[in-house]
């Protein structure tokens, strides 16, 4: 029964999501506060080579050396996307062209690309790497076994992050002066919110959680490093956020059915039915882009759209 | 310190501040050089023969430049509008796959009616593809970033299906080879694009044809009431309705026009360098987004779109000559990045000017 199509797909769906979650997780923090960040590539490969880099590297037992790893990858992430704040937030330059470059600074031919090489950590295997934690009874259950017990920590903490998130987005103070700072900065400015640490506060987070989903390709998936080893995930992560109307439980429901998409065709092929895959992977795509129209009326954009000042630098004096 | 916006923009600060930008970056990527314990100055001097000194690397650098050149004034057009057309990079593979597809059938004919045929294609698959985002943005106000990043990765694959994963017209059937490694068919010689000469400076015709573009969109926008009322709508859609201008209309012809030129690019690809449809060798590239960086770079004109093209690709160029043990990979996009990040912070102090006061 484990073997059946549906809990394959499923339980890689799971695998392959949790990247995209991390990082969709992050850029809905970004963007709720007003700051589309398009370099999400470039800070996932960064926190992927810096945290394949810090496995390799640091002594001790596997447990500490996986946390350190996770750790240096969010701080990776987090250098790189203080890049993007400085230019966006003080500096007032165009969001879209800054984010871009990022990717093309940190992404598969830039700064991962060349610390990749300088520090040697192509083509071998990691030292350590996130296994499954739960005992193997719990992981031969049917059905839920492999879907959901037999997953690594990274998967249960992304969980964790989820609801979190979630709940700092409705039920805090900072999390509702955030949303109100991405969609009216003038008017949270006015109540006394710092617009600008704001935004700084949460690009940098969200910065953090795309290094950890780069972690998670290099410490999990992979797990080793290669030159572009996300192959686009962090564009997908974006498409993810909208697709999701900027809610972390939305993002879980579509990281995993991205990330099944990603999977199926090849789970067919096992099972002796020969799809195309590339058309196949076209199909999220494409939803995106039909949710994004649905929502696209002025009803439905207050309701689901995006935040009223996303893109928009805020100046106090020219408001 | 305050910043406070210019009221007007001195002419000089509009080229000492880029020239500065540069420089601040190449200083940058001197520390990161140095960080890692490689000799900048040498580093810089290799890149620098290698993209523009050397024996022929000035025309390798024509050819790494001609696409971003094309990809370079589609954003341009585009931006110039606030329509934020990222699709450059999947309205590019648009136009390879229709300019190689009107190259192949039209194996027949004489060599220019074949050309001429290859891009009037390419404009039309370029054009096509950016009408869907030009459509949806019109009508129904979706957000045209996300829509089209998100075809570029629909055309991406479509375009691997096409070679890898179907027996479509344009994949290469002939032989063993060919059905183990699959790749495109190859366009008879005739589809090959004429070049030019110049002193050993090798100029092909896709260069050339986004030379006359960016004459063409220097002349729409600064001596048209076209381009005169797409400046008008990019400031200010609201000034623009109620001056009676068809914004709908202009977001369709300018976003179609943005597809057109790079797909005309996708077909240079074709009919200039490659000779077949190449979907990894495309998609390694990323010439769409790279072209926006490009055109931020030249601040949206179009002259400046074709020269930074050419420092870009002078870059890309000696990236690609040096690869090797001593020459560190991925130190290009490094230096890419550094100018940009430098020249968009540089962008403050044209446009605003910064007092320091106690």
């Amino acid at each position: 029964m484990n073997n059946s199509l549906v809990v394959v797909v499923l339980a890689s769906g799971v695998l392959y999501g949790t990247p995209l979650l991390y990082a969709a997780l992050g850029e809905v923090l970004a963007e709720r506060s007003g700051v589309l960040n398009l370099g999400v590539e470039g800070m996932m490969l960064m926190g992927a080579v810096m945290g394949f880099w810090a496995v390799e590297r640091v002594p001790g037992p596997t447990p500490l050396v996986l946390a350190a790893s996770i750790g240096v990858a969010a701080l990776a992430g987090a250098v790189m996307a203080a890049i993007h704040a400085f230019l966006v937030i003080t500096l007032r330059a165009n969001q879209v062209v800054s984010g871009l470059a990022l990717t093309i600074f940190a992404g598969a031919a830039g700064l991962s690309s060349y610390l990749g090489n300088d520090l040697q950590l192509s083509g071998k295997p990691a030292n350590h790497q996130f296994q499954e934690v739960l005992p193997s009874s719990w992981q031969n259950l049917p059905v839920v076994g492999p879907i959901i017990f037999g997953q690594s920590l990274l998967v249960y903490a992304s969980w964790v992050c989820v609801v979190l998130v979630a709940l700092y987005l409705t039920r805090t103070r900072l999390g509702l002066n955030l949303r109100a700072v991405g969609e009216s900065p003038a008017a949270a400015d006015a109540m006394g919110v710092n617009v600008s640490r704001y935004r700084y506060a949460h690009t940098l987070i969200g910065g953090a959680f795309a290094g950890v989903g780069g972690a998670a390709f290099s410490l999990s998936i992979t797990p080793q490093w290669v030159d572009g080893l996300t192959q686009g995930a962090g564009w997908i992560a974006i498409a993810l956020v909208i697709f999701a109307f900027w809610r972390p439980t939305l993002c879980l429901v579509g990281a995993y059915f991205f990330g099944a998409f990603t999977a199926l065709p090849f789970a067919l092929q096992g099972h002796g039915v020969t799809v195309a895959p590339e058309l196949f992977q076209t199909l999220p795509y494409v939803a995106t882009i039909v949710a994004l129209v649905l929502v696209s009326s002025r009803a439905a954009r207050l309701r689901f759209g995006a935040p009223a000042a996303l893109g928009l630098p805020y100046v106090r004096e020219e408001r | 310190m305050r910043i406070e916006r210019r009221l007007r923009q001195p002419w000089w600060l509009v080229v000492v501040v880029p020239v500065l930008s540069i420089a601040i970056a190449f200083v940058l990527s001197a520390v990161v050089l140095l960080l890692t314990g490689h000799p900048p100055l040498r580093s810089f001097h290799r890149l620098l023969d290698a993209a523009f000194v050397a024996n022929g690397a000035l025309s390798d650098t024509v050819v790494s430049a001609t696409p971003l050149a094309f990809t370079g004034l589609a954003a341009a057009v585009a931006f110039r509008m606030n329509l934020f057309n990222i699709g450059g990079e999947g309205q590019l593979y648009a136009g390879a796959i229709t300019g190689a597809a009107v190259g192949l059938l039209m194996a027949g004919s004489p060599s220019p009616l074949v050309i001429a045929g290859m891009i009037v294609a390419g404009a039309a698959g370029g054009a096509l593809l950016a009408a869907i985002p030009a459509v949806l943005r019109a009508f129904f106000s979706t957000n045209e970033i996300i829509t089209s990043l998100m075809l570029n990765y629909v055309v991406a694959l479509i375009m691997e299906y096409l070679i890898f994963d179907s027996h479509s017209y344009l994949r290469d059937s002939s032989g063993f080879q060919a059905s183990v490694f699959p790749q495109g068919k190859v366009l008879p010689d005739h589809a090959s694009w004429s070049s030019w000469s110049i002193h050993g400076l090798v100029l092909p015709l896709g260069f050339l044809l986004a030379l006359g573009l960016a004459v063409l969109v220097w002349l729409l926008y600064a001596r048209t009431r076209f381009g005169f009322e797409v400046q008008v709508i990019g400031d200010s859609v609201r000034a623009g309705r109620y001056a009676g201008m068809r914004t709908r209309r202009k977001i369709l012809a300018v976003m179609c026009l943005s597809g057109a030129i790079a797909g005309i690019g996708g077909a240079s690809q074709i009919g200039d360098f490659r000779h077949q449809l190449d979907p990894p060798g495309l998609r390694g590239a990323n010439y769409g987004y790279t072209g926006i960086v490009v055109a931020a770079l030249a601040r949206y004109n179009p002259f400046a779109v074709v020269l930074v093209a050419v420092l870009l690709g002078g870059l890309t160029n000696a990236g690609f000559t040096l690869q090797g043990a001593d020459f560190p990979a991925g130190l290009v996009g490094v230096i890419q990045g550094l100018i940009l990040f430098c020249a968009l912070g540089g962008e403050l102090f044209v446009r605003y000017r910064v007092r320091f006061a106690w």
